[in-house]
């Protein structure tokens, strides 16, 4: 097997709020192999964009810390390593690409000054061999007459192309890990074709590694190649994705699975997960899904489910198994 | 196949004949006037709808698809006159609504009964959801009121939440419950016609599930129609029986939903269905990438206004602007490539 690039171990970062303590991110494990396209799944609030951030150590402190884990990158452990390092790391190595580029880009720089500014901190290029570089790379991800565009500033652009702006921003400094959070959600049907369409020529042409956090299964199968759900800030269940769409093990998995409307034939009802997420301030002790788990035993209630191996790499956290 | 001929198949006048149209849109435009420079000069319009027909029937769900910017909910907004119509006219049991005053309007609304996409901002947080509901019942003449809170825990409980729920504020309510609240709030005048708009879209998955469910339950149970406005195909796909295609202003394509989804015509809409991602992946046909972005709809192009994110374009599509018609068995399209 390949060497992993980054390996989350036992992550925890929690937040410390007037009404209790938050576990936004509780004892989350997985890895990263080179060139491999990771999703991060799961409902609004299970912890999928924390833990992109943990990752960058971009969780506001105070009120979040990264209270326990390691995030080893490289064989440096990035929730210890000094400032200093982590600048280089950031930008650099580790890019991250944000859901919503209208707030994520500076409405006061052009969107060529914006990738300049990133490219000029990183590496030692001349301004003109910088500007160069940002038209190339806005060519890259395909926004037309890339000269013109580099001049214009964030609200020029319609939402597809701040979002392709921003891509380039993050692959600016050619890093090795890109984290992209959402970049679909905010975009028009055909708009998300393309983008994901970008994504998976980056994946072919660049052989960077991924980790792509959505909500939609659809947009996993078809660019992932690793995938982990999460639920309330835990691991449910990690698999191939391949393997976890056809065979999941999870009840939460296989509801979801169930939940997608299929437009090719019409249903009398949706299947659909009783209930809701619960408040991370406020959860269920045990399994933290039994409450809406249709398979729940007796044991679910009491205790947190170990991870079980049911297949190579397939590691499902269910007593069922 | 094609006939070309009748506007309406056989089966659809046979259909027409036995059921009644609840609302039946007709040409119906939505122009803002766009002014600008020294003296407020009148510098053209932006067409959000520009000219559109359709009909509903009593009992049947319309879903209506389209990109963001595309005047769908205008549309919606303008069927219920919350924005004045430019021209044509909207139909409803009879009457054309452009017409009424504003008493009348009053009693259609209870009628026609509209849920929007975020019932955060919908519903007013310094009041109760009893209160939310009620003043909706106040409004339409239901003064007595131990009826009223009869009425609105009857409601909270056939939306799935409790009658305690009443004396709860918006704050507290997660965002799958605060949408029942608003289906509850439309429900409780009885109305015919509920225009839903994008009201599953922020939720999540398995949520999102549920409250199509309950739509679905309810339109059984009360022979309610609706309008079912969203960007989604697959939760189109799910709610309605016939689908309507909208792009810039107009629309390109309406047609009975399995016929639409197994055998879409206008190409704006085979590509919509080819970029849904999908986890059944064998089946899929290959992706159609349309390129670039909506058009300004303060300057579409001439002729079609798809022509140019078209993969199929013919050197007519430049000129001359397709209207919709009929290409076989009631799927209307409006495009060059089925002979006009």
């Amino acid at each position: 097997m390949e060497k992993a690039i980054l390996s989350v171990k036992e992550l925890k970062t929690y937040f410390f709020t007037r009404r209790g303590i938050v576990r936004a991110v509780d004892n989350v494990s997985f890895e990263l192999v080179k060139g491999e396209c990771l999703c991060l799944v799961g409902e609004s609030g299970c912890g999928k964009t924390v833990t992109a951030l943990s990752i960058l150590r971009l969780v506001d402190s105070p009120p979040g810390r990264i209270v326990g884990g390691e995030i080893f990158y490289d064989g440096t452990d990035l929730t210890k390593c000094s400032a200093e390092r982590l600048r280089h790391i950031r930008g650099k190595e580790i890019a991250m690409i944000f859901q919503d580029a209208q707030s994520a880009l500076n409405p006061v720089f052009t969107i060529g000054d914006q990738i300049v500014e990133q490219i000029k901190l990183h590496l030692k290029v001349s301004r003109r061999g910088a500007k160069n570089r940002a038209i190339n790379l806005l060519k890259e991800v395909g926004i037309p007459s890339p000269e013109a565009a580099a001049g214009y500033y964030p609200h020029q652009l319609s939402g597809g192309m701040r979002q392709r702006a921003m891509i380039a921003m993050g692959l600016s400094c050619n890093p090795r890990l890109l984290i992209a959070d959402e970049p679909t959600t905010a975009v028009d049907v055909t708009i998300k074709a393309q983008i994901i369409d970008i994504f998976r020529q980056l994946k072919e042409s660049r052989k960077m590694s991924l980790i792509f956090i959505t909500h939609e299964l659809g947009i996993v199968s078809e660019i992932g190649d690793r995938i982990v759900v999460m639920y309330a800030g835990r691991v449910a269940e990690t698999s191939l994705v391949s393997e976890l769409l056809k065979n999941p093990k999870h009840p939460y998995t296989s509801g979801l699975i169930k939940c997608l409307p299929d437009i090719t034939q019409e249903k009398e009802r949706l299947e659909s997960i009783p209930g809701t997420v619960p408040s991370l301030d406020n959860l269920p002790g045990g399994c933290l899904f039994h409450p809406r788990c249709s398979r729940a035993m007796a044991i679910c209630r009491q205790q947190q489910p170990p991870p079980v191996n049911v297949k190579r790499g397939h590691t499902v956290f269910c007593h069922l198994y | 196949m094609l006939s070309g001929g009748t506007p309406f198949s056989a089966t659809y006048i046979k259909k027409a004949m036995k059921n009644h149209k609840l609302l039946e849109v007709e040409n119906l435009k939505k122009y803002y006037p766009v002014t600008g420079g020294l003296l407020y000069r009148h510098l053209g319009d932006i067409k959000a709808v520009d000219g559109v027909s359709f009909y509903i029937m009593e009992g049947e769900a319309l879903g209506l698809v389209g990109e963001s910017g595309c005047g769908k909910s205008t549309l919606g907004r303008t069927i219920l006159r919350l924005e004045e119509p430019t021209e044509g006219k909207v139909v409803y049991r009879g009457t054309d609504i452009t017409r009424l005053g504003r008493k009348e309007l009053r009693g259609l609304r209870r009628e026609i009964q509209i849920i929007f996409q975020d019932p955060q901002s919908s519903l007013d947080p310094r009041m109760t959801i009893g209160q939310s509901i009620g003043e909706a019942l106040l409004i339409h003449g239901l003064r007595d009121e131990g009826q009223r809170g009869r009425r609105v825990s009857d409601m909270l409980e056939r939306v799935g939440l409790e009658s305690q729920h009443a004396l709860r504020y918006p704050h507290e309510f997660s965002s799958g419950q605060r949408q029942r609240i608003g289906i509850a709030r439309a429900l409780a005048t009885s109305p015919r016609l509920i225009i839903a708009d994008e009201s599953v879209s922020a939720l999540d998955v398995s949520i999102q599930a549920q409250i199509l469910n309950l739509m679905l339950e309810l339109r059984r149970e009360f022979r309610l129609a609706y309008l079912f406005i969203a960007h989604d195909l697959s939760v189109i796909r799910q709610v309605s029986q016939r689908v309507a295609v909208m792009y810039l202003g107009r629309l390109v394509e309406l047609a009975e939903a399995g016929e639409i989804f197994a055998n879409a015509l206008h190409p704006y809409t085979e590509a919509l269905i080819s970029a849904i991602p999908s986890i059944r992946q064998g089946k899929r046909k290959t992706r159609i990438l349309l390129p670039g972005s909506v058009p300004s709809p303060l300057n579409p192009p001439p002729g079609c206004r798809f022509h140019t994110r078209c993969h199929r374009v013919l050197p007519i599509c430049h000129r001359a602007e397709p209207h919709l018609k009929d290409a076989g068995n009631g799927h209307l399209v409006a495009c060059h490539l089925y002979g006009i």
